[in-house]
């Protein structure tokens, strides 16, 4: 097991090595000086404004989703930034948890020992796999908003909202400042349901009986936050959509170029995740689940308690991969008019200011930071369902 | 050592090549042109009336004609072009960095362009304005009444800031529907997810013609914004700019002369002093430009004068059937006035 130590290197040999990377690093900081420098005096020369003065100048133009305050007449450019950016990371957000869901739904069934459920997943994965994002974006946008019924033929639903090819549009409701009980109750009761989890779990390790753990959990979730509203009797006003003479007024807007992207970017990353998923349970020794057998488990609890935790660690890393895939493929909001950081941004912002090279250099760090803040988070839970090597 | 030295070398090397910097030749574009023998014009590409390729790749329009204008003043053959298909979203950058050596494409002139994108505008070819285009189904007159309504608009235009300034000034909200391009605005107003498509009213002639039923939609009478339409070039090359701006007002003195298409070969024997110094039969006025004296003779021939290439392409011989109104001559009415040539 051990080999004869190696020498230790001459001092002359390391001191050449670490000569070579000081000079490299010099050098390409030189270069991207350089290049810096070199931008900056071609834009002076040609008098094209430079710098990041427009930041706060009046925008001028509206944004059809703003999930903070935003007003085309006192908004700056920056305000502009900060409301492109939330869209952004709403589709990320969503999109990563729907995607990882159906993923996982897919790339399970794919080895489903039934015929035809592994069949239809294959068929998925192939077929969304092999068309390009942006085909598939443009189907669902023309798909959802063609079969949507036009603004006066709008689909009304329970509770007052309104479905047509603007939108859907749902009750807005108003909280009174004596909802924060309601609030308070609700971060008791997730407090109260991981506390629950991790003393159910406890508990079984050292009796080796289950505590089921989901519906209470839920229950306290859910459950203590309605009774403390029934209780204090908190009044929770709705304002409905109107429809008016052009368009649907109040209450909370769906957009269709929001639920186009969301579904266009579960369905194609999902492909992927499937596959990443299969590669992670096959990559499980079958022995596992031999031994799971041997031991009287059904096929579904052999899964969950034995092949996917296992399959986790070799799932990760591809995972936070198929996670920046999607962040970055949300940038295709642009082709259907949805509002996001490079539609607002690097459209809109940067035409009206002309100054492109600050603006696509802001957009590039903005998606570097989103990705390396993803992949920092993904490498944390990878790092703490790793095997335990001595 | 010997590979330490080496990679030392190239990286430095390089870095030293880059920061000489690149000190473009972009001051020289007529000598670029004319060594290329070809022009390259940045164009619409889907905007009829303007700049619009046909099924056989032909390209015609008004803001065509003008470029073919100046291939036509410069290289003596107006088909020497290239036109390259631009977007709101990258036509400055597309003649910031010099892959086209003018931007013929609808493009407005304003402060803030001129003085802080880099380029220059030649000279005002089209007096527009920003107007509405709604369906007749639903009954509206005016554009103050399209309160609440969504409307669809191309981003990164004047046409957006505008729209949000009008409904503010008139106390109506909006709800604003952007696209990147043209053609999905125009397509999301057809499929009705909004109420209203705005832009360039001249534009909104256009793009009717493109609508599944072009009848059933109607420009609404009110014009919200003064939009002078411009050719435009990159700062710092005067005698390129003074090129591209005596081919507009060439082709605008041609048309206050009476001299057109048919008979600008005729008007070669005028003794009127105006027709001579306009087609180089006296007077050296080329020369300043680097260019041979019979070029305004040129462009006439290739694209006839002001009023014939307006009537072609947006005029009543075209589709659009836009009235000359403040594209008039000035002399009636209008406000197309040519710099007199002498």
């Amino acid at each position: 097991m051990a080999e004869a130590a190696k020498p230790v290197p001459r001092p002359a040999r390391r001191f050449g090595n670490v000569a070579l990377q000081a000079a490299f690093v010099v050098a390409v900081g030189g270069l991207a000086y350089a290049a810096i420098v070199n931008a900056a005096q071609n834009l002076a020369h040609e008098n094209i404004a430079s710098g990041f003065g427009f930041w706060n100048n009046t925008a001028g133009f509206d944004i059809s989703q703003t999930l903070i305050d935003y007003s085309s007449s006192t908004s700056t450019f920056g305000r502009a930034f900060w409301v492109g950016l939330l869209n952004t990371l709403l589709v990320a957000a969503i999109g990563i948890v729907l995607a990882t869901v159906l993923g996982f739904v897919v790339g399970i069934a794919r080895l489903s020992r039934n015929w035809l459920v592994a069949k239809l997943a294959g068929g998925y994965v192939e077929l969304i796999r092999n068309v390009p994002l942006l085909l598939q974006l443009l189907f669902w946008y023309n798909a959802v908003l063609k079969t949507l019924p036009e603004l006066h033929g709008s689909m009304t639903l329970p509770a007052g909202s309104f479905l047509n090819n603007r939108g859907l549009f749902l009750p807005r409701p108003e909280f009174p400042p004596s909802f924060r009980v309601v609030l308070l109750a609700l971060l008791i009761g997730v407090v109260a349901a991981i506390v629950l989890r991790l003393w159910a779990r406890r508990r079984r390790d050292r009796t080796g009986v289950p505590v089921p753990v989901v519906w209470p959990a839920l229950a306290l979730i859910i459950g203590l936050p309605l009774v403390v509203t029934l209780l204090t009797d908190v009044p929770i006003r709705f304002s409905y959509p109107q429809l008016g003479r052009f368009n649907i007024m109040g209450g909370i807007e769906i957009l269709p170029e929001l639920v186009a992207l969301l579904v266009a970017l579960t369905i194609y990353t999902a492909a992927f995740i499937a596959e990443v998923v299969r590669a992670g349970i096959l990559a499980v020794p079958h022995g596992q689940t031999e031994a799971a057998q041997a031991l009287g488990l059904r096929p579904r609890s052999t899964l969950r308690l034995v092949v996917v935790p296992q399959a986790m660690r070799v799932i990760v890393p591809p995972l936070t991969s198929q996670y920046l895939n999607l962040i970055k493929n949300s940038s295709l909001a642009v082709a259907i008019g949805y509002p996001d950081l490079v539609q607002v941004f690097a459209g809109s912002v940067l035409n009206i200011t002309g100054q492109a090279v600050e603006v696509i250099a802001v957009t590039m760090a903005v998606y570097l930071v989103i990705s390396l803040a993803t992949s920092l988070l993904m490498n944390l839970y990878g790092y703490s369902v790793a095997v335990v090597e001595r | 050592m010997k590979r330490i030295a080496t990679t030392l070398a190239t990286t430095v090397g390089l870095a030293l090549l880059l920061a000489c910097g690149t000190q473009a030749a972009l001051s020289q574009t007529l000598k670029a042109v004319q060594d290329r023998g070809q022009l390259i014009c940045g164009a619409n590409g889907t905007l009829a009336g303007f700049g619009l390729p046909d099924p056989q790749g032909n390209w015609t329009g008004f803001d065509v004609d003008f470029c073919r204008a100046i291939a036509a003043a410069v290289l003596n053959d107006p088909t020497k072009v290239k036109f390259v298909p631009l977007t709101a979203a990258n036509r400055f950058t597309a003649l910031q960095s010099g892959e086209v050596d003018v931007l013929s494409r609808n493009t407005t002139w304003t402060m803030s362009r001129d003085t802080s994108l880099g380029v220059d505008f030649a000279a005002v070819n089209f007096y527009d304005g920003q107007g509405f285009m709604v369906r007749k189904s639903l009954k509206v007159n005016s554009a103050l009444e399209l309160n609440d309504a969504a409307v669809c608009v191309q981003q990164g235009t004047t046409t957006e800031l505008n729209l949000a300034d009008y409904f503010r000034a008139n106390n109506m909200s909006l709800k604003t529907v952007t696209f990147a391009t043209a053609d999905e605005a125009v397509k999301a107003y057809d499929t009705s997810r909004c109420d209203s498509y705005t832009t360039d009213s001249s534009g909104l002639y256009g793009e009717r013609l493109r609508l599944t039923d072009p009848s059933a939609h109607i420009v609404l009478p009110e014009i919200i914004s003064k939009e002078p339409l411009s050719p435009a070039v990159r700062q710092g090359d005067d005698a390129w700019e003074d090129i591209v701006r005596w081919t507009h007002y060439a082709m605008l003195n041609a048309e206050e002369l009476g001299v057109n298409q048919k008979n600008v070969d005729d008007m070669l024997k005028s003794d009127a002093p105006d027709i001579r110094r306009l087609l180089g039969v006296e007077g050296q006025f080329g020369q300043g430009m680097g260019l041979s004296n019979d070029w305004a003779y040129r462009i006439i021939k290739a694209v006839g004068n002001y009023g014939e290439s307006f009537e072609r392409n947006v005029g009543q011989g075209s589709p659009l059937k836009i009235a000359r109104g403040l594209n008039a001559l000035w002399t009636k009415g209008g406000l197309q006035y040519g710099l007199p040539v002498r």
